[in-house]
């Protein structure tokens, strides 16, 4: 039944009906309203059995999970940004270990300097962890694929993220269809490990493996990680055919048919993307949208096939690789090595700053004009770093730069946009 | 697509302000979308929010730039804070205060706007005569109902029956009710005299 209810709402209470056994999180923005009413839920009896395990951080939320995981049962928990990284080590293990437990991260950029707003940093620094990494392009879809994660993970023994724009979709209020606990309950069996530590039939997880096996056992986790490519899809039409809607995927085209501009994105900018697109269209402007749902593993066959009509690319994105660039753009062009392919890389929307309609129609105007440069900040206010490079090239003491910039823009009124 | 921003300070319910219009929206079979600016929200710090109503799926996720309408929650902040940033000459605007609009030291800005559809509404007093806490958020819901017509008073009552319980709910949808209908007095009164 469609209700209009805040997205961590829906997460949470998806999340539920997948009924996980163990919930070990702490708290932290922007994901604290899924974890604060799955311990609500469990608290009052309506999610049972469940045991939400309070603990003192991260590393020991994620830590329990593991443990929980390799016990048989089905372990869930959430995270975003520093906390994300303040697990991390038990965040390789959890892949590493090939235990099926089910991630939400609400993206949100890492300092310093300190941000608490969106962006996909933290969902990149775990882009090597061994994780599946999903990203929700609306609140429905982020409910949605936690079923399919759920799903995913068990069938291959392998970790999901759930990774979802933190305050855009996570505090954003919306009519979202949370799926119904007999469809999930179809959709998704008991869950059945495939390493279980059961004292009635004893066996140790997580031996120590020296160079006559590492690589193998790396390469099997890297062999699970490709049979994902194969069950995304299949999974994927299983879902619609219970849910009666499309969900999850590798990724989505839109408007991509005869279109000489593509525009590649991941998460929640993709609908303000479609919205410049639209109008883009209007002008007879040939451009289209591919969004990429599935991260980790990435798409190689489907990116090429999507893209290969398209004479220029942009990919745009909330993070990148500092002294490199952005890191989709990188798997694109990997992806797309063969093709004639102006690619562009567009960096946008970090810590916070409003990726807006008007941006993007600007920069397809620049594209359309042979004007974009390889690599783009989006809305960037060049005034402001020449006045900073102008104080280190003159000042040996020149001072931190965060707190040179801020002062320099002088009192900022809530910025609206 | 018809966009609101709500101004206030942090503790006087911006962010709920705008769910609970979206809800409205939603129980008349439309389509709508609040989400808040995200800040540091702090009592008392400038804090925005946003609603947008659409009869058509809603794709956007970027901040209402251009709203079709304000709603003032705390007039302290119109000094302080660009509030009138994107709002079209067309645009509605409601504010919170027992003033005369020409009281509030505008002057002449103001005339670049539709002056009927820039209104006032005293909704922290009749918060405090209703509620007995200044909470203005949902009794102002019930002007954005009168002043744009974009949601009815009834589907203001759902919302708020939505968010609260008992007699919480009921002195709201009293006092949003009241603020309804000062608001459309506001209205005829301004009709009456242009066309006097």
């Amino acid at each position: 039944m469609l209700r209009q209810i805040e997205g961590s709402r829906a997460v949470a209470e998806t999340v539920a009906h997948c009924r996980p056994e163990v919930v070990c999180a702490y708290p932290i923005s922007p994901q604290t309203h899924i974890i604060e009413a799955i311990g609500a839920m469990v608290k009052e009896g309506s999610l049972a059995p469940c045991e939400f395990i309070n603990v003192e951080s991260e590393f020991a939320a994620m830590s329990v999970s593991i443990g929980a995981s390799a016990a048989g049962a089905r372990a869930y928990t959430a995270t975003a940004s520093q906390g994300l990284l303040f697990m991390m080590e038990a965040v390789y293990n959890a892949a590493g270990l090939g235990l099926p437990i089910v991630m939400t991260l609400a993206n949100r950029a890492i300092g310093a300097p300190i941000n608490i707003w969106n962006d996909h940093s933290d969902a990149m620094a775990a882009r090597d962890t061994g994780w599946i990494q999903l990203f929700a392009e609306t609140n429905q879809e982020a409910c949605d694929l936690h079923i399919l994660a759920f799903r995913l993970a068990e069938e291959l023994s392998l970790p999901v993220m759930v990774c979802m724009d933190g305050f855009i979709l996570t505090h954003a209020v919306e009519g979202i269809d949370v799926p119904e606990q007999s469809d999930v309950d179809s959709f998704l069996p008991v869950y059945e490990p495939r390493q279980v530590l059961d004292p009635a039939d004893p066996i140790s997880i997580g031996a120590m493996v020296g160079p006559e096996a590492f690589t193998e056992v790396r390469y099997l986790s890297h062999l699970r990680q490709l049979d994902a490519l194969e069950l995304i899809p299949t999974l994927a039409s299983e879902f619609a055919s219970t849910f009666g809607r499309e969900s999850g995927g590798l990724l989505h085209t839109y408007r991509t048919d005869d279109a000489t501009t593509i525009v590649v994105a991941l998460g929640s900018v993709l609908g303000t993307i479609k919205d410049a697109v639209d109008r883009r269209r209007e002008l007879g402007d040939r451009v289209g949208v591919v969004g990429i749902t599935t991260f980790r593993p990435f798409p190689f066959d489907d990116v090429r096939d999507a893209l290969s009509h398209a004479q220029k690319v942009i990919v745009m994105e909330k993070a990148f690789s500092v002294g490199y660039g952005g890191v989709l753009s990188a798997d694109v062009a990997s992806a797309t090595h063969d093709a004639t392919i102006s690619l562009h890389s567009v960096v946008a929307g970090l810590g916070g700053r409003a990726i807006t309609q008007q941006s993007i129609e600007e920069l397809l105007d620049d594209t359309a004009h042979d004007r974009l440069r390889p690599v783009t900040f989006l809305d960037l206010d060049l005034g402001i770093v020449d006045l900073e490079r102008a104080r280190i090239g003159s000042v040996r003491r020149s001072g931190p730069s965060a707190e040179n910039v801020l002062s320099d823009l002088g009192t900022v009124a809530s910025r609206i946009g | 697509m018809f966009q609101i921003r709500f101004h206030g300070r942090g503790g006087q319910g911006v962010v709920t302000a705008a769910e609970m219009l979206s809800v409205a929206a939603f129980a008349e079979g439309k389509f709508a979308q609040a989400f808040p600016s995200f800040g540091s929200e702090r009592t008392g710090a400038p804090v925005v929010s946003f609603c947008r109503i659409d009869n058509q799926p809603i794709r956007s996720r970027e901040p209402v730039i251009k709203p079709d309408a304000l709603i003032v929650q705390d007039m302290t902040l119109i000094h302080q804070v660009d509030i009138f940033a994107g709002l079209s000459n067309e645009g509605y605007v409601l504010f919170n205060t027992s003033k005369n609009l020409d009281e509030l030291g505008l002057g002449d800005y103001l005339d670049t706007f539709r002056r009927e559809r820039l209104l006032t509404c005293p909704a922290t007093e009749l918060a405090l005569e209703h509620l007995g806490r200044p909470l203005p958020n949902a009794v102002l819901l019930g002007g954005f109902a009168a002043l744009t017509s974009q949601v009815t008073l009834e589907s203001i009552a759902v919302a708020i029956n939505e968010r609260f319980k008992g007699a919480t709910a009921e002195r709201n949808i009293a006092a949003a009710t009241a603020a309804y209908q000062l608001v459309l007095k506001e209205e005829e009164e301004f009709s009456r005299a242009t066309t006097n």
